[in-house]
């Protein structure tokens, strides 16, 4: 399909070529289990290896803190559950954001009812939860802090650094996990410098295929593995290797790290580029920060007067796919979290649409699809329910 | 014990004078259909007003009854176990082990009926009852007989083969799909209509469903929905043949031309309009929808005669008196609810007014359609001719191809 816009890179993206041939080629002919003790085993084993390598050199960290799991829920998941369980008899508190994922937010949710004490820090107009707030928040019983490093639905980037260095001044025994899925592949992310204890990153979100997910752990943390089994991966996380996945998420990286700064130059470039065509037309609003204040690839753009809905399938008629609020929530009928956490008014909460922006898209993609809002929003606006 | 046939009873159908073996053809061919859909291999006979499922192989047994149970013209389902011919003291052994197996508590009153089709056999009905009852008496002295209202009724038939059946699972009720001509059902993605399809359905009628589409104010998931609910339906009544419609371009002019508080009653008229057309294309007697006296603007008395104005053809509006719950109950009964409450908006929902006429005056709106007159036929034309038709089946969906 050459008419099609793919906007919806926040959701998912599309394989890296490269990586799909490698994923082939694993499975087809290097397809040995990595615990066998023949070569084909060896073989494998050599691809994760080689793959763990190629991140930590990415975050700047040992290869042997680095773990895969199946997606980025998965290493959430793992992270916190795995993190407060190990660690009940330091403390029961957590904290984290309103506007996390529900990956962590859910995780949360499960760890109240098992006893632990959440605090959930709220977000500026801009979604940016204020470093000093979560200091304030630590205690000397909390265990964890989960901040996530890119929000999912506008793009807001939280000051990870900064918080990190502030949870530890106050309470160097507190754990920080950070949610880097959206945030992994557009951004530096040195989790050592950066205070950060406990890192997740997804494979489908860089052009590597669905089923990989990444999560560093520190030395010295202590964390429980949630799938009790075979005892792969030094036990943390039992299971046979996904051997394709972790050698095409490895190779997704470093295509994308080997010219990060020139692509997101180019990506604030496109986003600016979109903007500017989108304000020009009446009644779009967009959210979050302006310029690099927030994250290279996502656009949230509030549109008075026509549901998000409608104008999704409006566009999609062009060619050009985008998502309604954030697409993992965008099924069900209850309204975003994180713009109701920015305080978007009301009657603006299922009228926004969010695009998002990938190394493949072009500038005649942004134009055209621009050109599609533009024509479709003052038409659309004709329509609406009196 | 295992039960190796299924004795099918049917009510309606007895009745029916002449034309009985053409219903009862009917039924036998819907059980066929529907016990493909299981495993193993099965004959489905008729014997003297009676029909038999026998299993020709292993089965398994909840799949059969699940399958049977979609079978309308079905009233009730009983699980037999077979034996020879056997002496009857041979044979009450048999009708021992059975109860026993059958009702382990034993403490129930029972009364044993014997239907003696061969007439060979040594001792008479009554005999033979008397035998049976007195050697199930004997085994379990905690039952006891009761010939007015016993708990238990012992069946035995005595035929090429004897037969032993207690239990009647009940069936769906109603007439053989297939006996009763062809409807085109209005189905949206609600409650409502794929409950009205299933009861006409069940009177023997064969359906065909349309559904507006209205892109991109609805998506592609709605149509999805729209396909699934059918496929549930057509697990009842056999192949739908659903006929997608674009909506789009007659909604938004009716927008543009008509009073916004009448659009919904004039939209329904255009959907009846087309409904019916297709029907008379795809040779149906008749329209189904799901309305509801009084349900929504749209379904009041007055709404309804002037929606109903528009159409020859009868329509046939089965849940009309029923309330709410009474349509949610029947969905959820017939498995199309949880579909039913995804939450993707359909056409009939986008464009809806705050307050929508709920009095329109017939004449006042036909002379607003009169605003529509400049291109509203060709919308109506085009909007038939890029009919996309799915066959929709209990087991599959595929695209229509054209002849």
């Amino acid at each position: 399909m050459n008419n099609e816009i793919y906007l919806d890179n926040s959701a998912t993206t599309k394989c890296f070529p490269e990586a799909a041939e490698l994923v082939c080629r694993i499975l087809t002919e290097e397809y040995g289990n990595p615990s066998s003790m023949h070569h084909k085993g060896v073989e494998a084993e050599r691809r994760i290896t080689e793959a763990k390598q190629i991140l930590a050199d990415i975050l700047k960290v040992n290869s042997k803190n680095l773990y895969f799991t199946s997606c980025g829920t998965e290493s959430d998941h793992l992270a916190i559950a795995g993190c407060a369980r190990a660690n009940r008899r330091a403390g029961q508190h957590l904290v984290t954001t309103v506007i996390e994922h529900p990956a962590v937010l859910e995780t949360m949710h499960a760890l109240e009812e098992e006893g632990f004490d959440v605090t959930y820090l709220p977000v500026d107009g801009d979604g940016v939860v204020s470093p000093e707030a979560v200091a304030e928040a630590v205690r000397e019983d909390t265990i964890l802090v989960s901040v996530m490093h890119t929000n999912n639905e506008i793009g807001s980037l939280q000051p990870i650094a900064e918080i990190g260095r502030l949870i530890k001044e106050k309470n160097p025994k507190a754990l920080f996990h950070v949610d880097a899925v959206q945030g992994f592949g557009k951004a530096q992310i040195y989790p050592k410098r950066m205070k950060i204890d406990l890192l997740s990153a997804s494979g489908h979100k860089i052009h590597a295929p669905k089923g990989i997910g990444l999560l560093y752990v520190a030395d010295g943390v202590k964390i429980r593995p949630t799938l009790p089994g075979g005892g792969q991966q030094s036990g943390l996380r039992s299971g046979t290797e996904n051997v394709a996945g972790m050698a095409a998420m490895a190779l997704s990286a470093k295509m994308l790290y080997d010219h990060l700064d020139e692509d997101v130059d180019r990506l604030y470039a496109l986003r600016e580029r979109l903007i500017g065509q989108a304000q020009a037309i009446e009644g779009v609003h967009v959210n979050g920060k302006e310029g690099r204040g927030s994250a290279p690839h996502v656009i949230s753009l509030s549109v008075e007067g026509v549901r998000a809905e409608v104008l999704l399938h409006a566009l999609e008629e062009r060619g050009v796919y985008v998502s309604a609020g954030s697409a993992c929530s965008s099924n069900r009928p209850h309204l975003s979290e994180t713009l109701k956490a920015i305080g978007t008014p009301k009657e603006l909460l299922d009228a926004t649409i969010r695009l998002s922006l990938s190394v493949m898209n072009t500038e005649e993609e942004i134009d055209a699809a621009a050109a599609a809002l533009a024509e479709l929003i003052p038409f659309l606006r004709k329509y609406t329910r009196h | 014990m295992k039960y190796e046939s299924f004795l099918i009873k049917y009510a309606e159908i007895g009745i029916k004078g002449k034309n009985r073996h053409l219903f009862e053809e009917a039924l036998v061919n819907q059980m066929k259909l529907a016990l493909r859909r299981c495993e193993g291999h099965f004959a489905v006979t008729r014997s003297s007003g009676r029909v038999f499922v026998d299993a020709l192989e292993d089965y398994d047994f909840d799949e059969v009854v699940d399958a049977l149970q979609h079978v309308f013209g079905i009233t009730g389902i009983c699980p037999m176990v077979v034996c020879r011919v056997l002496p009857i003291e041979e044979l009450a052994a048999e009708v021992v082990k059975f109860v026993g197996s059958e009702y382990p508590d034993r403490h129930h009153t029972f009364k044993v009926h014997t239907r003696r089709l061969d007439k060979n056999y040594p001792l008479d009905s009554m005999q033979i009852n008397e035998e049976l009852g007195a050697a199930i008496l004997d085994a379990y002295p905690e039952m006891k007989v009761d010939v007015h209202q016993p708990e238990i009724l012992v069946t035995v038939e005595i035929r090429e083969r004897v037969y032993l059946y207690s239990h009647i699972i009940p069936g769906p009720g109603g007439l053989p799909v297939g006996i009763g001509g062809k409807a085109m059902l209005l189905l949206s993605g609600g409650i409502d209509s794929p409950v009205a399809g299933y009861m006409v359905s069940k009177r023997g009628v064969r359906l065909d469903a349309v559904y507006f589409n209205a892109p991109p104010y609805t998506s592609e998931r709605a149509l999805q929905k729209v396909v699934d609910l059918a496929q549930q339906i057509a697990k009842y009544s056999g192949t739908i043949w659903l006929h997608n419609i674009n909506f789009t371009e007659i909604q938004l002019y009716i927008y543009e031309k008509c009073p916004h508080d009448e659009l919904t009653i004039i939209m329904r008229r255009y959907m009846m309009r087309i409904a019916e057309l297709l029907a008379k294309k795809y040779d149906c007697l008749g329209l189904v929808t799901g309305e509801s006296i009084g349900q929504v603007a749209s379904q009041t008395m007055t709404s309804l005669a002037v929606t109903n104005e528009v159409c020859t053809l009868p329509v046939f509006r089965p849940v009309i008196a029923f309330d709410k719950e009474d349509i949610i109950t029947m969905s959820k009964k017939i498995g199309t609810y949880d579909t039913s409450i995804l939450p993707y908006e359909d056409c009939c929902t986008i464009f809806v007014a705050k307050h929508p006429v709920t009095k329109p005056v017939a004449e006042v709106i036909r002379r607003h359609e009169k605003n529509l007159e400049e291109k509203i036929d060709e919308m109506v034309e085009r909007a038939i001719e890029t009919d996309e038709i799915l066959i929709v089946e209990g087991s599959g969906v595929r695209k229509y191809q054209g002849n």
